[in-house]
């Protein structure tokens, strides 16, 4: 055991199937790593204020205030009351995709064909924009609260024109990513293929969720000193807590 | 980039109104009728959200806006589509050639993350946001989401990097966009006086409309 583990206690595991969904509080000062267990999971995610529902993920700020379309160790995702839900202490994949948001039911149809719980059970056919809707009724929340999501373990780049390219091949079997939440943060995500990942089968692949304990709060030194930015969005996240 | 000219004179407008540097603008379109943008003095940032009058639950949805034309930049020919899928508008001209939906709007939190805490009195987007949605009474914080910033130059590099370029737009520059359904626009003509983008001087737009 090293140094920096020796720091953390692993509170609770669970694997989330493809295709499930899940959501929870992530309190102050724990951490949540998500594995990609098999290569080549996709996790859409969406954040909010565990204490201030309204208050919730900002693609836009946080791309903006960071100068980057794609999310990685050291940056920080921002609500758009400017504060840090979560910071990316680790990351082994290098890339998350800001662009391509969730499918719905329709376009999972139009994608995969008819899917429905009466033959597949279990395995039906899921959409993003269901399963976070879903998941965000559990805490009286509803369509005016889903907005631009995070899919982690994808990516998707732009050319020279603008036009994107999904790269296959992106997330690795063992693959994870970090998550430390420096506030009391709502954690709403779903394990589902990328919407422009293009495999025409229907096959969601299953995360691993592991919750720790950070005793100190010096794990995020790489996010609060990655830019100036970040170091004054720590600053407003702390001012919650005065 | 494609540039494309509209036939359409502003005489025969059914409707025009100048929004001043910095101010907030909220009005409706009826399915059918065409909306003109124009940037009356160049580079102006014109913030804006799209609803459905019928449900104003279902709005603007970048996301799928962009997965659908598998394009990061919105110009002639992109159909903005809804959070429920459904097309709202069209852009149908364009003589600016790069509109942003990626930066969003600045707003008084923001503004302390991206320049200086005590940026924080500041004027800004999202504040024009809220007093026009809670002034109208049928819009509120929580649907308030990704804007378009017409006239706005966010160019994303292959490495996934998100520049913030000087504009390309000029005076007399404008975007025109056919709705589809009865629409809610929510305008904030941003007022940002801390970034180059701009040449940190607001100015007017104008928006026309015709049947």
């Amino acid at each position: 055991m090293n140094a920096d583990l020796a720091l953390r206690s692993t509170l609770y595991e669970e694997t989330v199937p493809g295709g499930g969904h899940t959501s929870f509080v992530l309190k102050r000062s724990q951490l949540l790593r998500i594995t990609d267990i098999e290569g080549g999971a996709n996790v859409s995610l969406m954040l909010l204020n565990a204490n201030e529902k309204s208050e919730r993920l900002s693609l836009p700020d946080t791309l903006k205030g960071q100068h980057t379309a794609r999310l990685t160790a050291g940056h920080c995702l921002y609500s758009d009351m400017g504060r840090v839900l979560a910071a990316i202490t680790a990351d082994t994949c290098g890339w998350h995709d800001s662009l391509g948001g969730v499918l719905n039911a329709r376009e999972v149809a139009e994608k995969y064909g008819r899917g429905r719980y009466q033959e597949l059970r279990n395995g039906f056919h899921r959409n993003g924009h269901d399963n976070l809707l879903v998941e965000m009724g559990k805490w009286n929340l509803n369509q005016q609260d889903l907005l631009m999501t995070l899919n982690l373990f994808s990516r998707v780049s732009v050319d020279a024109e603008g036009s994107f390219q999904f790269e296959s091949g992106n997330s690795s079997a063992n693959d994870y990513i970090e998550l430390y939440a420096p506030m009391d943060t709502l954690v709403v995500l779903t394990a589902l293929q990328h919407p422009m990942d293009p495999n025409p089968q229907y096959a969601p692949k299953p995360v691993l969720l592991t919750w720790q304990q950070v005793a100190s709060d010096g794990i995020t030194v790489l996010c609060r000193t990655a830019r100036p930015e970040n170091g004054r969005g720590f600053h407003n996240t702390e001012r919650l807590y005065i | 980039m494609i540039l494309t000219q509209s036939q359409k004179q502003p005489e025969a407008a059914s409707f025009r109104a100048t929004i001043p540097a910095g101010e907030p603008y909220l009005f409706e379109i009826r399915a059918g009728q065409t909306l003109r943008l124009l940037d009356l003095e160049g580079n102006q940032a014109v913030d804006t959200l799209f609803f459905s009058a019928a449900n104003p639950r279902e709005r603007f949805d970048p996301q799928r806006t962009l997965r659908q034309q598998n394009r990061v930049y919105l110009s002639t020919g992109t159909v903005l589509y809804s959070n429920l899928g459904n097309p709202l508008l069209t852009i149908v001209a364009d003589t600016c050639g790069r509109h942003d939906t990626l930066g969003g709007a600045c707003a008084q939190e923001s503004n302390t993350v991206r320049y200086a805490l005590d940026k924080r009195y500041m004027h800004s987007c999202r504040d024009n946001f809220l007093r026009a949605a809670l002034g109208d009474g049928r819009l509120d914080k929580r649907d308030i989401g990704a804007n378009i910033n017409f006239f706005m130059n966010v160019p994303v590099t292959p490495e996934g990097g998100l520049t913030f370029e000087d504009g390309i737009s000029a005076p007399g520059k404008y975007v025109e966009l056919l709705a589809h359904m009865d629409i809610i626009v929510l305008i904030s003509n941003c007022p940002q006086l801390n970034n180059p983008c701009n040449a940190y001087n607001p100015t007017p737009a104008e928006v026309l409309v015709w049947d």
